[in-house]
């Protein structure tokens, strides 16, 4: 049963998730799974709010409806990240970003 | 919803249903007759500005989610005229033959963003800011990578885009600690259950470095001016003026408000990221030779200088802010204004193109002049009044050092605007850009931002006036 389980758990499975979508946006050379890197950091979150919701602040749901709008949001972030990917791939022939390098300092 | 909800919210639906006409008028177009989108979009919007002035009052709506009150609605008018002189500057751009069939999106996707803003500065619980946030994100990233056959622009819009996403990333765990430590999402409740716990100050940080990544402080902005150069340049100006102004006016906001009573702690972390803007835009400002990144680095380096009347701390700080933007959005919309003129006539953006333009162009050169020195701070324009009630809102609370680290830099920073003031003035080139005439749309978009310098500069009253709207917002 989920009330076995302490919210610590749940917390330090989102952080690690959170780091590790940091680190793996840092580190990764592809557009695509950089974009994957940031969906798990938003995915993080959305385990945060759960957890507090279910946890914390049984009373109220505003946990939840942050959560929805989260996955929402992310959606049309990926939507519009891959149309923008997809331009790149024609432009550069490639979605490596040591490629996609035309400006620097 | 009956007329006076209407009335509370009628610069997000007027806008909202704006957008969606320019989608039906569309439609019903033919390919060859879209330019006609451009006097319609441009003339609506004036409207929609006017309309934005009427006077409103304080209210709340939807269960606290959305308030609204006088100084908000002038924060928005504020954004609706900068916007209003962006479109009139880039219809010479838009006209060009390659973007002749995507003018609809170009104002839609603009619209979009503009919308998103709005929530974003008269939202009263995080839910909605982070809603008015991505809305004013995503459309933004579409816009940089417009011109869509230029490596640069697709480049552009994927760092942003990837930039901005990884901040709200950031910035929402921020957001779902301040939820694990109060229980609430509504900045009322968050703002009494404040009480500076680690985790509350670690929720800070985190959220801090997601606004810090969209107002490109000093070392989260290295997107910024990769961004600025690859983006169509309308856009650079839109980006650098009307989406800073308003992340910077929903900081101030909310510095004042839901995090007030850290403001022992942030104000640290305040102070040196202050400096570090300042000195990293100003220094890095002096080698750029394409005028884009100059205005990037420049742009930079002004937002250093917002932080210091958020660390003021006080009516006066916040006022001075609200002032700075306001100059801020003239000062930059003239110079932009005139890179893009040059730029859409003849495609040349590099400093060493400006060479002897005063004796083709005068009148551009004496813009680019005038806004120059008002982003620079020289006392008769608008600028020096900015940065005067900034440094004096930050010496009001004890920050004498950073107010001499200020102006050393503002010394630094007129360096860097003098050299394009040289070039135009007095460098001597064997081909000057020839005289050109801009279209009627761009010289308003031109003399509007030349006389919004002027008149903020020489009309006290203006300070008065937010002032006078800035008392009450404050605990």
């Amino acid at each position: 049963m989920i009330q076995n389980i302490p919210l610590s758990y749940f917390l330090v499975i989102s952080t690690a998730m959170f780091f590790i979508g940091i680190y793996g946006f840092l580190t990764r050379r592809n557009l695509i799974t950089m974009l994957m890197s940031v969906e798990l950091i938003l995915n993080s979150v959305n385990i945060n709010f759960v957890a507090f919701n279910k946890y914390l602040f049984p009373q109220h749901l505003q946990g939840h409806f942050f959560m929805l709008i989260v996955i929402a949001v992310a959606a049309s972030e990926a939507a519009v990240a891959i149309a923008i990917i997809i331009n790149i791939y024609r432009n550069f022939k490639s979605i490596d970003v040591e490629n996609v390098d035309e400006m620097k300092f | 919803m009956n007329l006076s909800d209407f009335l509370t919210m009628r610069h997000e639906i007027v806008l909202s249903v704006l957008a969606l006409l320019i989608l039906i008028i569309d439609l019903n177009l033919h390919n060859r007759d879209k330019h006609r989108i451009i006097p319609i979009s441009i003339s609506l919007f004036f409207v929609y500005t006017l309309v934005g002035f009427l006077p409103a009052d304080k209210s709340v709506l939807f269960g606290g989610m959305y308030q609204t009150n006088p100084l908000l609605v002038m924060m928005k008018n504020i954004l609706n005229v900068g916007v209003l002189i962006v479109l009139l500057q880039s219809v010479t751009w838009l006209k060009q033959d390659a973007n002749r069939e995507k003018i609809s999106e170009y104002f839609i996707l603009l619209f979009s963003t503009l919308i998103g803003m709005d929530f974003m500065i008269s939202s009263g619980d995080f839910l909605m800011f982070f809603l008015g946030l991505e809305l004013a994100t995503i459309p933004l990233a579409a816009l940089a990578a417009f011109t869509h056959h230029q490596t640069k622009s697709a480049e552009a819009g994927i760092k942003l885009l990837l930039n901005s996403a990884l901040s709200s990333g950031i910035l929402l765990f921020g957001i779902s600690l301040i939820y694990g430590s109060t229980g609430s999402i509504y900045f009322d409740t968050i703002t009494q259950l404040y009480r500076n716990t680690p985790l509350q100050v670690l929720a800070y940080i985190f959220f801090f470095t997601g606004m810090a990544f969209k107002l490109s402080l000093v070392p989260f902005h290295l997107w910024t001016a990769d961004v600025y150069e690859g983006a169509p340049i309308n856009i650079t100006s839109y980006l650098s003026v009307i989406s800073k102004g308003a992340a910077a006016f929903i900081l101030i906001i909310l510095m004042f408000t839901v995090f007030k009573t850290i403001a022992p702690i942030y104000n640290h972390i305040l102070y040196l990221i202050a400096i570090l803007t300042m000195t990293v835009g100003n220094l890095f400002a002096l080698r750029q030779k394409n005028m884009k990144r100059f205005l990037a680095f420049s742009s930079i380096a002004q937002a250093g200088f917002i932080l210091l009347g958020i660390l003021g701390g006080n009516t006066m700080g916040m006022t001075s802010v609200i002032y700075f933007v306001l100059v801020y959005i003239f000062s930059n919309l003239g110079a932009f204004g005139v890179v893009s003129a040059i730029a859409a006539v003849t495609n040349k953006e590099n400093m060493d193109d400006y060479d002897g333009l005063y004796a083709t162009n005068p009148k551009l050169s004496l813009l680019m002049m005038l806004s120059l020195f008002s982003l620079a701070g020289i006392p008769p324009v608008a600028g020096f009044f900015g940065k005067f009630f900034l440094f004096a809102s930050a010496a009001s609370a004890g920050y004498y050092w950073l107010v001499f680290i200020a102006v050393l830099n503002a010394t630094i920073s007129l360096y860097y605007y003098l050299l394009v003031v040289k070039a135009m003035f007095i460098n001597k080139s064997e081909t000057p850009l020839a005289y050109f005439r801009s279209d009627n749309y761009t010289r308003i978009g031109l003399v509007l931002s030349g006389v919004g310098i002027f008149i903020l500069g020489f009309w006290s009253q203006i300070y008065e006036i937010i002032n006078s709207l800035s008392y009450g917002i404050l605990p």
